[in-house]
């Protein structure tokens, strides 16, 4: 694996706007204004934080995968990435990561995809697919699954071998470790903590995150 | 890699040649055969693949990928919706490689690339965009802009480094490459015949490609797409309830 590179923020979380911890296998749906900065946590190592985003402003507008990987040309986030939109603008731009690595191949899980992934009595395990159409549901906005594209996964490692494989690594996480982003435009984040209990990416054990916001 | 899955003394119930450019959409029902064939050197068609009696269950690549733990398409392959269902599966390629990463070009991507020919001065030879390709045959179904996810790229190839680096690989597709995709429940198949938004050609390219559908066998117990990996059979197996 290429060296990966840290950077520490200069925020302290005594001078946090928001502090918010999420259970694992809980959701948050919030905005997020332009300036303010975005930090999650991973309070206990190698959780995945599954996150996508709106335009607060339109709803149709929303975080890009696709678009965010190959206008940086690489298929990893880290410190310097900006997260595109569907309509090719910057969301948001990573502005501190001391995990170094974040993955947004792997979407979110879901009770279809575990049946296909591991075995078809696993339907009725929670997901965080469920968490995000739960989120979007009793948000009263006008967004439901039809809205719901492919997702960041937050401290997840999922290289791409010279042959075109896909893999799911050990994760580069450990406790404490964060990224934080400073939102280009106002926007609503949606975070689905990762409820996965049959993959080893977190240890067969889902730990809590921690959100925290700084206005400028 | 290998050649194509039919006898070629099968007549196909369809062909239509896309000009370079263009878009092209149809609902075809389960267990047919789509070949696409590039009539040219260096074909890039950008593809969105959905239900077609339930379009919210739609295209996952994502989940197509992780569940196939790869990151090309190819033979064996089976394209994935968000709900755990087959869509299609590819049965023949004689490329060994199809993009699923690099997404699909918009209006101001060929503008930056390759200038501004609109249709005022150029008429149908102006430059169309796969966005709003996509968004002309999705309205055509009552789909939109939130409709679009990730795509695939056929007859394209991105290769990823250590550091994460991604790279179209260029004079990949040879004139008559081609891919088989056996439709596995009714979808609704849109494609946008232009150019990759990594491309580094010098033109808009103006690649012509074939689309022919024949009569096709259900997957049987031996398919080799059913039994690639266990994943693929029980895709296969949640879409023939759709079909109980």
């Amino acid at each position: 694996m290429s060296t990966l590179v840290y950077t520490e923020s200069k925020l302290v979380p005594e001078d946090a706007v928001y502090r918010e911890t999420i259970p694992a296998g809980d959701g948050w749906f919030h905005p997020v204004k332009a300036g303010q900065s975005l930090r999650i946590v991973d309070l206990e190592g190698n959780q995945a934080a599954d996150t996508f985003f709106f335009n607060e402003h339109d709803l149709t507008e929303r975080y890009s995968a696709q678009d965010t990987i190959r206008e940086q040309a690489s298929i990893y986030l880290t410190t310097g990435t900006k997260l595109m939109s569907n309509l090719c603008n910057v969301m948001l731009t990573i502005t501190a990561d001391t995990c170094g690595r974040h993955d947004t191949l792997g979407g979110a899980c879901a009770a279809e995809s575990n049946m296909v992934r591991y075995s078809l009595d696993k339907r009725f395990m929670h997901a965080c697919r469920d968490t995000f159409l739960l989120q979007m549901a009793r948000s009263g906005l006008p967004v439901g699954k039809r809205d719901l594209a492919h997702n960041i996964n937050f401290f997840m490692n999922v290289p791409v071998t010279p042959e075109g494989g896909l893999k799911f690594d050990d994760g580069v996480s450990e406790p404490g470790k964060y990224v934080e982003m400073k939102a280009e435009m106002d926007v609503l984040c949606l975070i689905s903590n990762c409820p996965q209990l049959n993959n080893p990416c977190n240890a067969y054990n889902p730990t809590p995150i921690q959100v925290l916001i700084w206005t400028p | 890699m290998t050649s194509t899955s039919t006898p070629t003394n099968v007549r196909p119930l369809f062909t239509e040649g896309i000009p370079g450019g263009a878009m092209w959409s149809m609902r075809i029902p389960r267990h047919r055969l789509v070949r696409l064939t590039a009539l040219d050197a260096g074909a890039n068609v950008s593809a969105l693949f959905y239900n077609a009696l339930h379009p919210l269950d739609r295209l996952n690549l994502p989940d197509t990928l992780k569940a196939l733990h790869t990151a090309k398409l190819t033979r064996g392959h089976i394209l994935m919706t968000d709900m755990g269902h087959a869509l299609a599966s590819i049965t023949a390629d004689s490329l060994g490689w199809h993009d699923p990463l690099g997404g699909h070009i918009n209006a101001a991507q060929v503008a930056a690339k390759f200038g501004l020919h609109n249709y005022q001065r150029y008429r149908n030879d102006f430059y169309r965009n796969a966005r709003d390709n996509f968004l002309i045959e999705l309205s055509k179904y009552g789909l939109g802009l939130p409709d679009i996810v990730a795509n695939v790229n056929f007859f394209s190839k991105i290769v990823v480094g250590d550091d994460g680096r991604m790279q179209l690989i260029p004079d990949h597709c040879p004139a008559g490459a081609s891919i088989d995709l056996r439709t596995d429940m009714d979808v609704l198949f849109l494609l946008a015949n232009c150019p990759h938004p990594l491309t580094v050609a010098g033109d808009y390219p103006r690649v012509r490609v074939q689309i022919e559908i024949f009569p096709c066998d259900p997957p049987g117990p031996d398919d080799y797409c059913r039994n690639f990996r266990p994943e693929c059979g029980r895709t296969l197996a949640l879409t023939e309830r759709l079909y109980l």
